[in-house]
C-alpha cells in the first residue's frame, strides 16, 4: 500500500504540475463534450426526425461510430494536421486543440447516436399533440430537444466519461509534451512505463474521483430538474 | 380575440380512410354546423378516432373530400382536439398553455392573462406551476381542454374525454364542455357513454364499420330511432 500512500500525500501536496495535469484533461474533456453537443444534439435530432432513403444505414454507422478506436482517430487526425496533411498550415499539432479536436470526433457519434434515439421515442410520443398544434419542422426540433433535456444529459455524461478516459488519440495528437499538453490519460501512461507507480496511481484515483463527482453532479440537476419539469 | 374566421361548416363527403386492405371509413358523408354539439357514437373500432382525425386535418382521407368553412386546406386556423389519452408536454401545467398560446401566434404579453383564465376555466387554478405529467388524470384531462381552448378554436374536437374517469371528474369535464359550448365554441366529441351523449349531444351520430348508420337531433334519435341498428344500440345489445 505504499503505492497509494505516495499518491495520496502528492495529491494533497497540491503539486502544482500535477494540477496543471488536472486542469488540462478537464479543459480538453470538456470542450470536446461542449464542441461535440454543439454538433450532436442537433444531427441527432434532424436524423430522428427525418425520413431519407439510406436512413437505416446512416443509423447503423452512427451507432458503429461510437466504438470508433481512439487511436486511429488520433492517427487520422495526426495525419490532417500534420505539416503536409491538409489542415497542416494551422500548426496546430501538438497542441491542446488538437486534443480537443480529436476527443470531439470520438465523442460527437456518442451524443448524436443517444440525441437521436431519445428524441425518436419522444416524438413518437408527441407526434399528434404537436401536429395538432401545427409545429413547423424547426420548432419541433426545439420542443423535443428541450423536453429531452434531462435525457440527454446521460449522452452527454457517457461523452464525458469516453473523452476522460481515452488516452490513444490524445497521446498521438498531443504528443504528450509535459507542461503543454499532457494529460491525467497521457501521464499515466508514461508514469506506468517509466515504472513511477505512485504517480500513475495517485492520477488514476483524481481521475476516478473527477468522474464520479461530475456524474453526481448531472444526476443531482436532473433530479433536481425533473421534479419541477416532470 | 383573433380573426372571425371560422371552420364551419365543415363539410366532409364521401371520405374513405385505408389502412393497407382494411376501410376504416367508408364513404362518410356529413356535415357539422354550429349549434350544439354533436356526438360521435358506436361501437370500438366503428371509426370514430379516425373521424374526428379526418375532421382535424390530422389523417388524410384515401377518397371524397372535406372543406372546413369554404377552405380546403387543412390549415390548423381554429381547430383544435382533445385526444383520448392526451400527451402532456415535460414542463408545469402553465407551461403546457403557453406552449400552445405560443403556437396559436397569441403575444407573448396575453399569455399570462390567458393562462390564468383558462386554468380557471377547467378548475386547474391551483396547479399551475405542477409538473403536468404529475397531474392526475382527470386533471390531465382538464390541462388537455385549456390547452385546447388555448388555440381559441370556433371547432373543438374530444375522443372520449371522459373515458377513464371517476363520475365526479366526469361530471367536471361535462360542466366545462357545457360552459365552451355556451361560448359558441362548436365541439364534435365520441363517447361510448349514452347517458352522455343524452346530456350534452345535440344531435347525435351514430357510426358502425367506418360508416354513418344514422344521424340527427339528440331527442329524437334517442326517443324515436329510425334504424334497428340504433334502436339496438340504444337498448344497449351489442352491435356486431
Ligand atoms: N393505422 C391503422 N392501421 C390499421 N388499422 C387501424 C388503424 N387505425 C385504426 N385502425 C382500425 O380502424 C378501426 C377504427 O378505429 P377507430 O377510428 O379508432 O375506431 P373507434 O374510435 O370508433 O374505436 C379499428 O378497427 C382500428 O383497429
Ligand atoms: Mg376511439
Amino acid at each position: 500500500m505504499s503505492g497509494d500512500t505516495s499518491a495520496l500525500t502528492l495529491i494533497l501536496s497540491g503539486d502544482p504540475g500535477l494540477y496543471r495535469i488536472i486542469g488540462l484533461s478537464l479543459v480538453v474533456s470538456l470542450s470536446a463534450v461542449a464542441c461535440a453537443a454543439v454538433i450532436g444534439i442537433p444531427l441527432g435530432a434532424l436524423i430522428a426526425l427525418t425520413r431519407f432513403r439510406g436512413r437505416d444505414g446512416v443509423i447503423v454507422v452512427l451507432n458503429a461510430l461510437m466504438g470508433l478506436p481512439p487511436v486511429v482517430v488520433g492517427l487520422g487526425v495526426y495525419l490532417a494536421l500534420s505539416r503536409s496533411g491538409p489542415l497542416g498550415s494551422f500548426g496546430i499539432l501538438f497542441t491542446p486543440q488538437a486534443m480537443i479536436i480529436a476527443q470531439t470526433i470520438l465523442v460527437t457519434p456518442i451524443i448524436a447516436a443517444l440525441t437521436r434515439q431519445t428524441v425518436e421515442d419522444l416524438w413518437l410520443e408527441y407526434r399528434d399533440e404537436l401536429a395538432a398544434m401545427d409545429i413547423g419542422p424547426a420548432a419541433r426540433i426545439g420542443t423535443l430537444v428541450w423536453d429531452a433535456r434531462f435525457s440527454l444529459m446521460t449522452a452527454l455524461l457517457a461523452g464525458f466519461g469516453r473523452a476522460a478516459a481515452e488516452v490513444g488519440a490524445i497521446i498521438i495528437v498531443g504528443g504528450n509534451i509535459d507542461g503543454f499538453t499532457r494529460t491525467m490519460t497521457t501521464a499515466i501512461a508514461l508514469e506506468t512505463s517509466k515504472g513511477d507507480l505512485p504517480l500513475a496511481i495517485g492520477l488514476g484515483i483524481v481521475l476516478i474521483a473527477i468522474v464520479v463527482i461530475i456524474n453526481a453532479l448531472a444526476w443531482a440537476a436532473r433530479r433536481t430538474g425533473e421534479r419541477y419539469a416532470g | 380575440m383573433r380573426a372571425p374566421d371560422t371552420d364551419l361548416p365543415i363539410v366532409l363527403s364521401g371520405i374513405t380512410v385505408k389502412a393497407g386492405a382494411v376501410t376504416i371509413l367508408d364513404g362518410v358523408t356529413q356535415t357539422i354546423a354550429a349549434g350544439a354539439p354533436t356526438v360521435l357514437i358506436g361501437p370500438n373500432g366503428a371509426g370514430k378516432t379516425t373521424l374526428l382525425r379526418v375532421v382535424m386535418g390530422l389523417a388524410k382521407p384515401d377518397a371524397g373530400s372535406i372543406v372546413w368553412g369554404n377552405r380546403d386546406d387543412a390549415a390548423k386556423v381554429r381547430r383544435a382536439i382533445v385526444f383520448q389519452r392526451p400527451v402532456m408536454l415535460r414542463r408545469s401545467a402553465a407551461a403546457n398553455i403557453a406552449y400552445a398560446l405560443g403556437a396559436a401566434g397569441v403575444p407573448r404579453a396575453q399569455h399570462e392573462t390567458c393562462i390564468a383564465e383558462l386554468l380557471s376555466l377547467v378548475g386547474l387554478d391551483a396547479l399551475a406551476t405542477r409538473p403536468a405529467r404529475k397531474l392526475s388524470g382527470g386533471e390531465q384531462q382538464r390541462l388537455a381542454l385549456a390547452r385546447a381552448l388555448a388555440r381559441d378554436p370556433s371547432v373543438l374536437l374530444l375522443d372520449e374525454t371522459t373515458a377513464s374517469l371517476d363520475p365526479a371528474a366526469t361530471k367536471a369535464i361535462e360542466d366545462i364542455i357545457r360552459a365552451v359550448a355556451g361560448r359558441g365554441v362548436k365541439v364534435v366529441m365520441s363517447t361510448h357513454d349514452l347517458g352522455q351523449a343524452r346530456r350534452l349531444g345535440g344531435d347525435v351520430v351514430l357510426m358502425h364499420r367506418g360508416r354513418v348508420i344514422e344521424h340527427g337531433p339528440a331527442a329524437q334519435f334517442f326517443a324515436q330511432p329510425k334504424t334497428e341498428q340504433a334502436r339496438a344500440f340504444i337498448a344497449g345489445e351489442l352491435l356486431v
